[in-house]
């Protein structure tokens, strides 16, 4: 029963979508201020789409959560002596299933939109939502076409087949659902643009309705990048924490969109400005989510995450792409020529600044795209390419560099026009802080180029990151603002976690006999005994280190080598030892003939900064949203105070009744 | 001032995008990883059985007299269930299939005997892959054709599905 209720919420859903769709069309055949009795059906059907789509995948956790091995999906992709928590988030560790995550959050965040914004003009808020219900529609056909995740199987299995041992891990529970909440939450942001932009109202109040759902996108995809990236970083075992694989990058594009975006939304509303390229880069965001999925999905390219290959699933993401990213480029190119231009600004403002940052946040989004699509063209012309990190990093870091400096001094500058010269105080601060940091570090040792600029920026970036809070009184700067300060630090301490750790890092490896010891920086680590170990569906070789700081006293350290029997796998668990300033790493390899242990070992200074960064980022954030809802909120109460006032005026003093 | 004709620059360069990428689903990607020992001696090798019922594997039961069929499969794997009546059939041709079952258990390996028949003539237990590893097999099921004098001639990737028995009964017969 549990799969039929699935299956029947799932085809309502995708009727439900066409309701909305053509709904939220009629919308565009009545005059302004007007409203087509045939509109009125759109903000229900969403709402209730979203109930139905949410109900489906429920259903699906609720058959992975009991083990229903008749269902194709759960036979093939879970085990009923796995672990509770991994049968759960083995419900989205397979194609179908993510697939109806995805499809569920679009639901669902087109259903927030319609239950919550009501302060856009009926005409585009019926083209948003008919945009909305036409994306769901092609991704609910996909699924039921394609990739139905509620296939009974004719006879059910007696076992499952297991999940991928590297996704029995928390960072699956965590990590796919809060990027799939931030890729496909900016689909609300793609249908407020072609709304906006079908019905000629891009205007501050419409950025004002679209910067919060931005935001909020924004935030839940820094988290998902940033939990992804330390799960790849401790269970792939490779000491590495990016390594501009293409389905990262698939995440990184849908980001750097998303923050030219919020950042370009945020010029929109506070001085109608930019609004062709606001409206650009909505499309252009929700499209990078899009293009992700399809380049995860089809299996065009190779890489790490290699999930279930399928040609035909790929056609079919090809063909919505088409119809999604190129109907919504072929109505930008038509229409985009009638949107009026914003006002204008001198290019010393923080206009200026913005603009030039968003231009060197699409110039590394195009670094990202074409590196990661490169080898897809080449091999057309069967050139086989591999496209890594010596092309990411100083391509991506040529634009980052400027970028950086810029920041640093945006928020200080005025909004429409302002002297440079009126902030020779701070832009000297921060010139000689970057200076002495990068003199002090190059005195201290010999380190690459990239890394040493980038501990000068981090230096730079953190005390500028403070100073449009200098001046002002502290309880009266708005939370939006706090936000910005915090977000902006944020990467200032990301930035100097990635650069101590291209400087500093130091590693060892060697193969050690039970009892010896090898020294890592100041960590002297000794091999004490190998054994072997058993969990619920794996059994290990079990390396017991103790691990010594400069003499002190020994901590226990235990990494593994697992060999899971269902699906059989070997994977390498390492261990970490954490301290404030920094990670030891430690993986265990093969015994050598002579009964000697390959281990290996890291010390990586202030490696952990990297991700404390992304958390702060996201906070920053959330406080922006919070910041900008509460205002929000304020002022619509404010307003609402002030007609009941002007109402209760009116009928305290009727208008004088004319003279007869 | 900004020109119309740019702003149909991303429709343009999304078209590009389109067509190469729907060019590259077209073309057949080789998703399998062909064994290197094709053609080359089977290596040695000596497993204990992998349940009671039969007896275990060595190189030298899978050498002399006529071409074997070497099948490499598990009971924890989906795909062997589905290829079960294939080689039911070529048993029932006069082949003779060697299997090796790969990390299992032996009260597994009876019950998936017992519910989908058994036309193995012997099984040997291969608890840490190394002889799937060392003929170059890199899952499950996999099929190999070893002729009489020891030599890996043929390799089947993936279930054996109805089309391919007459496949592998032809490529028997070249290996005599």
């Amino acid at each position: 029963m549990i799969a039929e209720i699935g299956l029947a919420a799932l085809w309502l859903a995708a009727a439900l979508a066409v309701l909305q769709m053509v709904s939220g069309g009629f919308a565009l055949r009545s005059a302004a201020g007007e409203v087509n009795p045939l509109s009125i059906y759109a903000r229900p059907a969403a709402v209730v789409q979203a109930f139905l789509a949410v109900l489906a995948f429920m259903m699906l956790l609720w058959a992975f959560a009991v083990s229903d091995l008749s269902i194709k999906l759960v036979a093939n992709n879970s085990h009923s002596m796995k672990p509770f928590i991994y049968k759960l988030s083995g419900t989205w560790g397979n194609h179908e299933g993510s697939m109806l995550l995805w499809v569920g959050v679009l639901a669902l965040s087109g259903g927030l939109l319609a239950a919550f914004e009501r302060r856009l003009p009926e005409r585009t808020m019926g083209a948003t939502l008919a945009v909305q219900g036409f994306v769901a529609l092609g991704f609910y056909a996909f699924l039921l076409l394609s990739s139905n995740p509620f296939e009974r199987l004719p006879v059910p299995a007696i076992e499952g087949v297991g999940l991928n041992p590297l996704l029995q891990d928390i960072g699956l529970a965590i990590h796919p659902p809060t990027l799939y909440a931030g890729y496909v939450g900016l689909s609300v942001a793609f249908s407020l643009a072609m709304g906006a932009l079908l019905t000629n109202q891009v205007n501050p109040a419409f950025a004002r309705v679209m910067r919060p759902w931005v935001l909020g996108a924004w935030v839940l995809l820094t988290l998902g990048i940033t939990a992804g990236s330390y799960w790849a970083y401790y269970e792939l075992g490779w000491g590495g924490w990016w390594f501009w694989d293409p389905v990262e990058n698939a995440s990184l594009m849908p980001w750097l969109a998303a923050t030219a975006l919020m950042h370009s939304v945020a010029v929109l509303a506070a001085r109608d400005a930019l609004r062709t390229w606001t409206i650009m880069l909505g499309v252009l965001a929700f499209s990078m989510s899009m293009l992700g999925t399809f380049l995860v999905r089809s299996g065009v390219l190779t890489s790490v995450h290699a999930f279930a290959v399928d040609p035909e699933r790929g056609a079919f993401i090809l063909g919505l792409l088409g119809l999604y990213i190129g109907g919504a480029f072929t109505i930008f190119a038509l229409r985009a020529g009638a949107v009026a231009e914003g006002k204008r600004f001198a290019v010393s403002s923080r206009e200026g600044a913005l603009v030039f940052n968003n231009v060197m946040l699409s110039a590394i989004l195009a670094i990202v795209l074409l590196g990661t699509l490169y080898p897809l063209v080449t091999e057309a012309f069967d050139v086989r390419v591999s496209v890594g990190p010596p092309y990411f990093n100083p391509a991506a870091a040529i634009f980052a560099i400027p970028m950086f400096l810029v920041m640093a001094v945006g928020p200080l500058l005025r909004w429409k026009e302002d002297k440079p010269a009126r902030l020779q105080f701070e832009v000297s601060l921060i010139a000689a802080v970057l200076i002495s940091a990068i003199a002090l570090v190059s005195f201290v040792g010999d380190i690459p180029f990239l890394p040493l600029l980038g501990l000068g920026l981090a230096a730079a970036l953190a005390v500028a990151a403070v100073l449009p809070l200098r001046g002002r009184k502290l309880a009266r700067v708005p939370v939006a603002t706090w936000g910005m300060v915090l977000a902006h630090f944020g990467v200032a301490v990301s930035l100097f976690g990635m650069a101590c750790e291209g400087a500093f890092t130091q590693e060892r490896l060697a193969a050690v006999a039970p009892g010896g010891t090898e020294q890592v920086g100041d960590f002297s680590v000794t091999l004490q005994s190998v054994s072997p170990v058993a969990g619920p569906n794996w059994t290990a070789i079990e390396a017991r280190m103790a691990v010594s700081r400069a003499g002190g006293e020994p901590v226990m350290l235990a990494p593994q080598a697992r060999n899971f029997w269902s699906p059989a796998q070997a994977t390498s668990e390492s261990a970490l030892l954490t301290r404030w300033d920094g990670q030891l790493y430690v993986v265990m390899g093969n015994q050598a003939e002579d009964g000697r242990w390959q281990i290996r070992v890291w010390w990586k200074p202030f490696v952990t900064f990297i991700w404390y960064g992304g958390i702060l980022i996201a906070l920053g954030g959330m406080l922006a949203v919070a910041g900008r809802v509460r205002v929000d909120v304020k002022r619509r109460a404010a307003v609402k105070m002030g007609d009941a006032r002007r109402a209760d005026l009116e009928a305290l003093n009727p208008a004088p009744v004319p003279a007869e | 001032m900004r020109s119309r004709l740019m702003l149909w620059v991303p429709l343009a360069l999304f078209a590009f995008f389109v067509g190469v990428a729907g060019y590259m689903l077209t073309q057949q990607k080789n998703q399998f990883v062909e064994s290197a020992m094709i053609g080359e001696p089977l290596p040695e090798f000596a497993l204990k059985p992998a349940f009671p019922g039969l007896p275990g594997a060595a190189r030298t039961d899978l050498t002399g007299g006529k071409p074997r069929l070497l099948n490499i499969w598990a009971s924890w794997c989906l795909p062997c269930i589905s290829e079960a009546p294939q080689l039911e059939a070529l048993q029932a041709q006069g082949v003779e299939i060697v299997g090796i079952a790969i990390r299992d258990r032996p009260e597994d390996v009876a019950n998936f005997l017992a519910r989908y028949g058994n036309p193995y003539s012997r099984i040997g237990a291969d608890d840490i892959s190394e002889v799937q590893l060392a003929i170059g097999s890199s899952g499950v099921p996999e099929t190999f054709v070893i002729d009489a004098s020891g030599m890996i001639r043929y390799q089947h990737i993936g279930d054996i599905r109805e089309d391919d028995v007459p496949l592998l009964l032809a490529e028997l017969e070249k290996a005599k």
